[in-house]
Formats: C-alpha cells, structure tokens, sequence
C-alpha cells in the first residue's frame, strides 16, 4: 500500500480553479518527486496535503487515514513535515529557537540534533543567531533541518534549490538521499537534473492535472517526452 | 537618512531615540529641574501608555486582528477601579500602609480581572464571527466601542469621577530643585515590571516562543503541529486586561476622569502602535515612551502645538520606517 | 457589470424614486419647520453617506477623516461669509478654498498611503481627523473655537426675501407655501445635493466603477493585470474629499452657522459609518435609504425612547439605557448586528433577495 494516496483532487482558491484532477501515489521510502512548469499546480499540491488550502472534492489518504478536512496542526502530528517555498523561517527567533519549536518536548534528541549539525555545519555557528541574519542557503538548510529534528514519515519539500548557488544543492542532494533513508520524500522540484541525481518516482503535473508518472529512471531515459512536458529544449 | 541610520545602528539602533529625544529636550528647555520633572512624566505616562497599547500590538500581530474597541478596555479599566478605590476610601485614606496597598491591589486586580472577562466575551462574540474580514472587523469593533461608551455613560454618569489615590503615593520627593511625583514613580515601576513579566514569558517560555513565531507565520506555526488558535484567546483576554490596568493607572494619574476617556486615549494607543511597530513589544515600549516624552516637552515649549504634536512625530517616523521602528515582522 | 433587473433592485429603485420625490416636494408635503431641517439634513447626509461609501463600498478603502474634509468645507464657506459678508463672491470663494485645502490634505494623506499598510491608513485618517478638530478649537480667532460661527446667507435665501409679490407686495403662496428665501435656501441645498448625487452615480457607471470594485475584490490581480491601483485609490480619495467639501459648504450656507459639532465631531462620523452600513455598502442607493432611515431615527427615535424610559422607570438600569440621551448605545447594538447578518445593509440585502 502506498504512503500517500491523492485520489481525484481539486482545490480551488477563491473563485480561481487550480487544480483539476490530481491523482497520485507515493509509494514508502525514497524521493518523490513533483515535475511540472511553472504554475501548474505543484505548490498547490503540496499545500493542499497539508490541509492549507482545502482540497474539494478528492481525497487524502495518508498511511490509510483520511486526511482531508483535517486542521494542518492534526496533520502535521500525524508525521508529515512541511518545508515550504519560501521556507518559513523565523526571522526574529534564533536558529537554536526555530529548530526547538519543532521538537515534540521542548528538548532536542541529542543523536538527532548531531546528525543535523554534521549535515548542516552552519547551523551550529549560527546557532544563537537570529535567523533574518542567516543567509539563503543557511535558511533552506534550517528549514530543512527542522523537518528531521524528530523523525517524520514524511516530509514535503517545495523547491528546494530555487536560487542556491551549486555548492549548496550539491549538499544538499546529500542531504536529501541521506534523509530519505529514513523519511519518504515527496518533492516539487523545477530543477530537472537534481531531481534527476534523487529521485526514485515522479510525476509530472501540468495545468492542475496529472500528465504523466512513472519511475525516475524510466523517465530520464526518455528526452522527447522530457523535452514535451517539461519544456525543456 | 541611512548615515545616520548606521551610526545609530552602531549603538543600539532605534532605542537610542528616546535618549535623543531627551538630549534634545534638555537643550531646548535650558532648567535642568524642569527637564526632570517633564522627563519623569513622560516615562511615568509613557509606561502607561504602553500598558494600553501592547494588548493591541500583539493581538494585531498574533491574530491579525484589528479592534477598533481596544480603548474601551481602558475606559472601563479606569472606570472599575475608580469605583473599586471610592468604596474603600476608607482604606486609602488611613494612615496604615498596609491598606493604603490592600485597596491599591484590589483596585487594579478588579480592574485586571474585568479586563479578562471582558476580553474573553469581546473574543467569543464580536471578533470570532468576523475574523478574516479586516473591513467588518473595523466596522464591528468600532460599534462595540460605541456601546461601551454608552454602557459606561449609563452606569456611572456622565459627570467627570474623582479617583481617589491611596496616602504613601501622594505627594512629591523633592531632590535639590527637582521635584517627582511619587505616584509617577510608581506608574514607571508597575509598567516596567509589567514589561519585564512579558518579555520574559516571551522569550523563555515555550508558550511565548509560540507566540512570537505566530506573529511572524501563523501558517507555519500550525504546519509544525501547533493549534495556534487556541492561543488566541488567551492572547486576547491577557492584552485587555493589561489595558484594562493601564486605564486603572491613568485614571490614579489623572484623579479625573470621565467616559470620554476611552475615546481620548485611542488616538495616543494607535499612533503609539503605529509608530512602534506591530507585533512587538519591545516597540510599543518604544513607541509609548516616544510619544510620552515628546507630549511631556512639547507641552511645556510649545502648548499650542502639543496634540499635533503625536501626528507630526507618527508622520516622521513613518516616512523614515514605513512599517514602524520595530516590528516584528521583517 | 450591470447589475440584474431583479425584483429587489427594482423595489429599492422604486423606493429611492419615491423619496427623492419626497424630499423635492418636502416644503409643500410637510408644513413644518422642523420637517424642512429633516429634510434638508437628509439631502446634504445622502451626499456625505455616498461619497464616503465611493471609499468604503467601492475602493475598500476606510477612512476617518470624512467629516474632516466636510468641516473644511463647511468653515471655508463660514469663515467666508463672516469676513467677506454675505455675497455670492463669499460662498464661491470659501467653497473653492474648501475643496482645495481638501484636496491636498487629501493628495497628503493618499501618498502616505503608498508607504504603510491599509491598516495604518485607517489609523492615520483617524489621527489626521483629531487634529483637525482640536486646531478648530483652538485656532478660535478664525474658526470661533467651541461655539463656532454664525454668520448671514446671500440675501436670496432671507426668509423676509419675497420670491415672487402679488400686487399688493405681498409675498405670493403656492398651496399655503411662501415663495420666500428659505424656500430658496431649501431647494439650492435640494439641487446641489441632487446634482452631486448624480455626479456620484456617474462616476460609478463609469468603467471606473468596475476598476474599483476589482481593486477592492482582488487587489494583486488588479495590479497585475495593470491597472495602477495606488493612482485609483488616490483618485477616488481625492474625489469623495472634494464632494464632502462641497457638501460641507452648501450645509454652512443652510444653517448659517458652523461649529466642531455641526462638521467635525466623531459624533457625525460614526452616524456616517451607521448610514453606510445601515444603508448598504457598495450602493449608492444606500446611502439614501442609511440616511433617511438614520436622520429619521436620530429626531423621532429619541422621543420614543423617552416615553419607554418613564414606562420602565422602576427597573434598575433599563431607564438609565432607555434614557433619549442614550440612543446611541441603541443604534450601535443594531449597527453591530447588521455588521453580521447583513453585511450588505438593507438594499444590499433586498437587492440580492430578487437575485435568487
């Protein structure tokens, strides 16, 4: 059975349709991953998982719970983990307070929090600072980061590489293939090769409609239909 | 502009203002005894001010919530003490320190306690049914201070009230050629106290950690697990009352008050928040204690100038900062 | 957009028809004096509710400085009047001077807005709204301070001003009505009131209209699709300043006196907010049925309540509530109400009732 279930979603926002019909399955373990151009539905997807904008009709279905309607804070308890577009990082608070926040107790597992400063070492330097002060990267790395603190079934990311410098997704390409061996990944990525270097499945959504999945490598083999869906030339 | 941002930067930033301010004060006023006098008014006035406004900074900036009818908790807060301190007159009036301060507390702890009463039905009934709609919420609140007005003008009267304040905060202490108000002093201290006892539940508590992340991204609060609504109310009733106390200060401060307060003291809180910055209570204090200085130093060099005076500062302060000195927000 | 021809549009149409009607024929319908000053008031209010309801209904927009520019208005003809005397030259110029100190208080304001949030805007038109007020007070030389100006009208609206002499010089009646100068006074403020309604309502028809309510409704599209929503906004808030100006003006030449009670109080602006919303917000018919129903309410609402005050006099706090002077806690428990259930106000509601 698969971890995640879309059956036939579409979400409106206000008197805007955008999406029309999204179904897809994500099987457990390994990265997802979400192609599509821009303004297809991809962010709306994952927002609508999250409860953040409520999708009707359709369904949820998370390792057999129905999700849909749920509040987002009952959803992201049941062990989904979001890093949004734009990352969603505390400004005013410290790197230290903004990982804190995700902990289920109020303290940090120790073997965890290693694990997240020898994939992040700027976060550790940057520890007591605020995180306004961090810099772009440093502030996907956090938002990443706080996606691990406690361990999560799943964990959506919304692009990820969006103007890092190559250095940076380099890392965290790393990141992301060591996370998943623990986490399922399901990523909405624009940036064909590095979700080429992680993914394992993927799906490409194209005007709020699911247009085309299949395994990564079955499609990375094909360029013509690369080049037809994703309008890469 | 931005040279003198830095420097200023360099040394603590906005919070420099208020020493500016009274630098500048001080040359302009020339006796020292007087610049005293007005400088301890103005943080005296300032504290309380910022009693009144801070609820409002943080509901805005939590909940995105705008009330109009924030100052009727003022109103009443002042109202129920002042009632509170006449029927024990008695107490205030003796010689006994001891129930000078049981009176003073009940005072204010009735006055705190209408303050979260109250917030808790202003919460449930007026705002909760309108809270994604800024424009209904205007309109709403703004009626609901209309009612308060009229409820307050109904019980107590619209003759102005005689606050009565307690012996051991009467009077002055006189320190070479300055004189201070003990009950200014006193005005200062619950404020700053009162200060401190936020700041720290902010920012060394996980319910504060909560808050302070809602006001930036109440979304991804709730993306990490937390019902941050549920917060709200409690945001809500302690931001009342602490208006609430406030109004119980001014009217101590004013010894007279009338149903008009709330009205009154609506402009000097918004211009207040305004100037502050939303979401933050480092910039209402901010906020308050500019505003207090300058209506204290402006109304002794230029009388005629001293309401137009907030405005001009609001005005100032916006075009250099649009979104305010400090918010929480960035 | 057209709005339907449906049964309820067609009622409140049909409905404001009838009490233009009303108010045209005021001096001849009703033979009091007291009738003539509803009346009158209720045609300079019809004005004020709907250029305030050109911000708020239309633009989104919430402001507190309305009655400001009303009061700019209004002094700008009474401070005319009282140093000039009482000539036509008096009334052109301090209607203009009105309009014009309006218009760059409100260009001021407008700016500021491009700078801080809506919210702020709010607050700010507030802040502007209370200066204003207290320098009326305290500027007294010019503006009479607390008790305001009184000062003569151009001799055409004297009430001794006989319009038309029979011969024997008698003053002529029409159905027991003296063709004098309050009658004149009656119908320049009637005209006036009826041709800035108008003005209003073509603004409105206009494609502006329609770029108006997009900006209100969806503010990002509005701009992305290219209109430059800071100018309209602007615009409309210049424009509603200068139609209350003028409003305030023709108000000061009828009641040959003006006082921070009679323009400037919050006491005016919130019977606006309460017309508005009564009335329905997005409307210009609205705004005549808020202010009829208002105006109405304010004169003969009192006296109702002061026979229900005796009534009820022996239970505790009811008589205090149910006192006339308390109206307004009345009127803002209804207020509070419409805010929820109708949010569209009376015709909103009525119009939409057709609709289904």
């Amino acid at each position: 059975m698969s971890l995640l279930t879309l059956d036939h979603m579409k979400t409106d926002i206000g008197q805007y349709a955008v999406l029309h019909d999204v179904s897809i399955e994500v099987p457990e373990g390994g990265v997802f991953v979400l192609l599509g151009r821009n303004g297809a539905g991809k962010t709306t997807t994952l927002r609508s998982i999250m409860g953040l904008w409520k999708p009707s009709p359709g369904t949820v279905r998370f390792d057999g719970t129905d999700l849909t309607g749920l509040h987002t804070a009952d959803i992201a308890r049941r062990g989904i983990a979001y890093v949004p577009e734009n990352m969603g990082i505390f400004g005013n608070l410290t790197v230290e307070e903004n990982l804190i926040l995700a902990t289920d107790k109020g303290r940090f597992d120790q073997t965890r929090l290693k694990r997240i400063t020898t994939l992040f070492p700027a976060l550790e330097r940057f520890w007591t600072k605020q995180a306004w002060s961090l810099s772009g990267g440093q502030k996907q790395m956090l938002s990443v980061a706080r996606a691990i603190v406690e361990p999560r079934r799943l964990i959506l990311i919304d692009e990820p590489t969006k103007g890092l410098a190559p250095a940076i997704v380099a890392a965290m390409a790393e990141a992301f293939t060591e996370i998943s061996r623990e986490a399922t990944l399901l990523l909405v990525e624009q940036n064909f090769h590095f979700a080429r270097s992680i993914g394992r499945d993927m799906a490409v959504i194209d005007d709020g409609r699911v247009v085309h999945s299949s395994s990564m490598a079955d499609f990375a083999a094909d360029k013509p239909l690369q080049d037809r869906l994703l309008g890469l030339s | 502009m931005d040279r003198i941002s830095d420097i200023m930067g360099r040394f603590g930033g906005v919070y420099l203002l208020p020493l500016i301010l009274a630098a500048l004060a001080f040359v302009l006023i020339g006796a020292p005894s007087s610049w005293a006098t007005l400088t301890v008014a103005g943080l005296a006035m300032g504290m309380m001010v910022f009693l009144m406004a801070s609820g409002l900074s943080l509901i805005f900036g939590l909940m995105d919530v705008l009330n109009f009818g924030h100052s009727a908790f003022v109103s009443f807060g002042a109202f129920v003490a002042a009632s509170v301190l006449a029927a024990l007159s008695g107490w205030l009036g003796a010689d006994n320190v001891l129930l000078n301060v049981a009176a003073l507390s009940l005072a204010i702890i009735a006055a705190m306690s209408f303050g979260l009463a109250a917030g808790w039905f202003f919460e449930t009934v007026i705002i909760r049914p309108v809270y994604h709609d800024h424009l209904r919420q205007i309109l709403i609140t703004m009626g609901a201070l209309i009612v308060s007005e009229q409820i307050i003008l109904a019980v107590w009267g619209g003759t102005p009230i005689t606050v009565l304040r307690p012996q051991f905060l009467e009077g002055a202490w006189i320190i070479g050629d300055v004189s201070i108000e003990i009950y200014r002093i006193f005005a200062f201290g619950l404020g700053l106290a009162a200060f401190i006892g936020l700041y720290l539940v902010l920012n060394r508590t996980r319910l504060g950690l909560l808050v302070r992340a809602g006001v930036e991204n109440r979304e991804m609060v709730e993306a990490l697990g937390f019902r941050i609504d549920r917060l709200f109310i409690g945001v809500f009733m302690v931001g009342s009352a602490l208006a609430a106390v406030g109004g119980a200060m001014w009217a101590g401060y004013e010894t007279l008050i009338t149903p008009a307060l709330g009205g009154e003291m609506m402009i000097v809180v918004f211009i207040v928040v305004i100037i502050g910055g939303l979401g933050s209570i480092e910039g209402t204090l901010l906020g308050a204690l500019l505003v207090g200085l300058t209506a204290n130093y402006v109304g002794f060099l230029a009388p005629k100038l001293a309401l137009a005076s907030n405005m001009i500062l609001m005005t100032a302060i916006l075009l250099w900062r649009p979104n305010g000195l400090r918010p929480a927000v960035k | 957009m057209q709005s339907k021809s449906t049964y309820g549009t067609i009622a409140v149409k049909t409905a404001v028809l009838v009490i233009v009607a009303l108010l045209l024929f005021a001096p001849f319908l009703f033979q009091d004096v007291r009738a003539l000053e509803v009346a009158a008031r209720i045609c300079i209010f019809i004005v004020l509710v709907a250029s305030y309801d050109l911000l708020i209904g239309y633009t989104g927009i919430v402001s507190f400085a309305h009655t400001m520019f009303f009061g700019f208005g209004a002094y700008g003809a009474a401070i005319a009047l009282r140093q000039m005397g009482p000539g036509w030259d008096a009334v052109l110029l301090g209607g203009l001077a009105g309009v014009l100190v309006s218009l760059v208080v409100a260009t001021a304001v407008g700016l500021l807005s491009l700078r801080v949030k809506a919210i702020f805007f709010a607050m700010i038109t507030l802040a502007t709204a209370s200066v204003a007020l207290v320098l009326a007070s305290q500027l007294s030389q010019f503006t009479g301070g607390e008790d305001g100006i009184t000062y003569r009208a151009p001799d055409l609206f004297k009430t001794a001003t006989k319009l038309m002499v029979d011969e024997d010089g008698k003053v002529v009646r029409l159905f027991g009505v003296k063709l004098n100068g309050k009658l004149a006074a009656y119908y320049f403020v009637f005209f006036t009131s009826l041709a800035l309604f108008l003005l209003m309502l073509r603004v409105v028809a206009a494609p502006l209209g329609s770029v108006l309510k997009a900006i209100r409704e969806n503010e990002a599209r509005a701009e992305a699709i290219g209109y430059r929503v800071v100018a309209y906004r602007t615009f409309v808030f210049c424009l509603s300043a200068a139609v209350a100006s003028l409003a305030g003006t023709v108000y000061a030449i009828w009641l040959k006196y003006t006082g921070p009670d009679t323009t400037l109080s919050f006491a005016i602006m919130i019977d606006i907010l309460l017309m508005v919303v009564i009335g329905g917000m997005g409307t210009m018919w609205g705004a005549v049925v808020g202010a009829v129903l208002m105006v109405m309410a304010q004169y003969y609402l009192r006296d109702l309540m002061g026979a229900a005050a005796e009534a009820t006099a022996n239970i505790p706090l009811l008589p205090e509530l149910l006192n006339p002077d308390r109206w307004l806690f009345w009127l803002g428990i209804i207020f509070i109400l419409l805010v929820y259930f109708f949010p569209r106000g009376i015709t909103g509601t009525i119009m939409q009732k057709g609709a289904r």
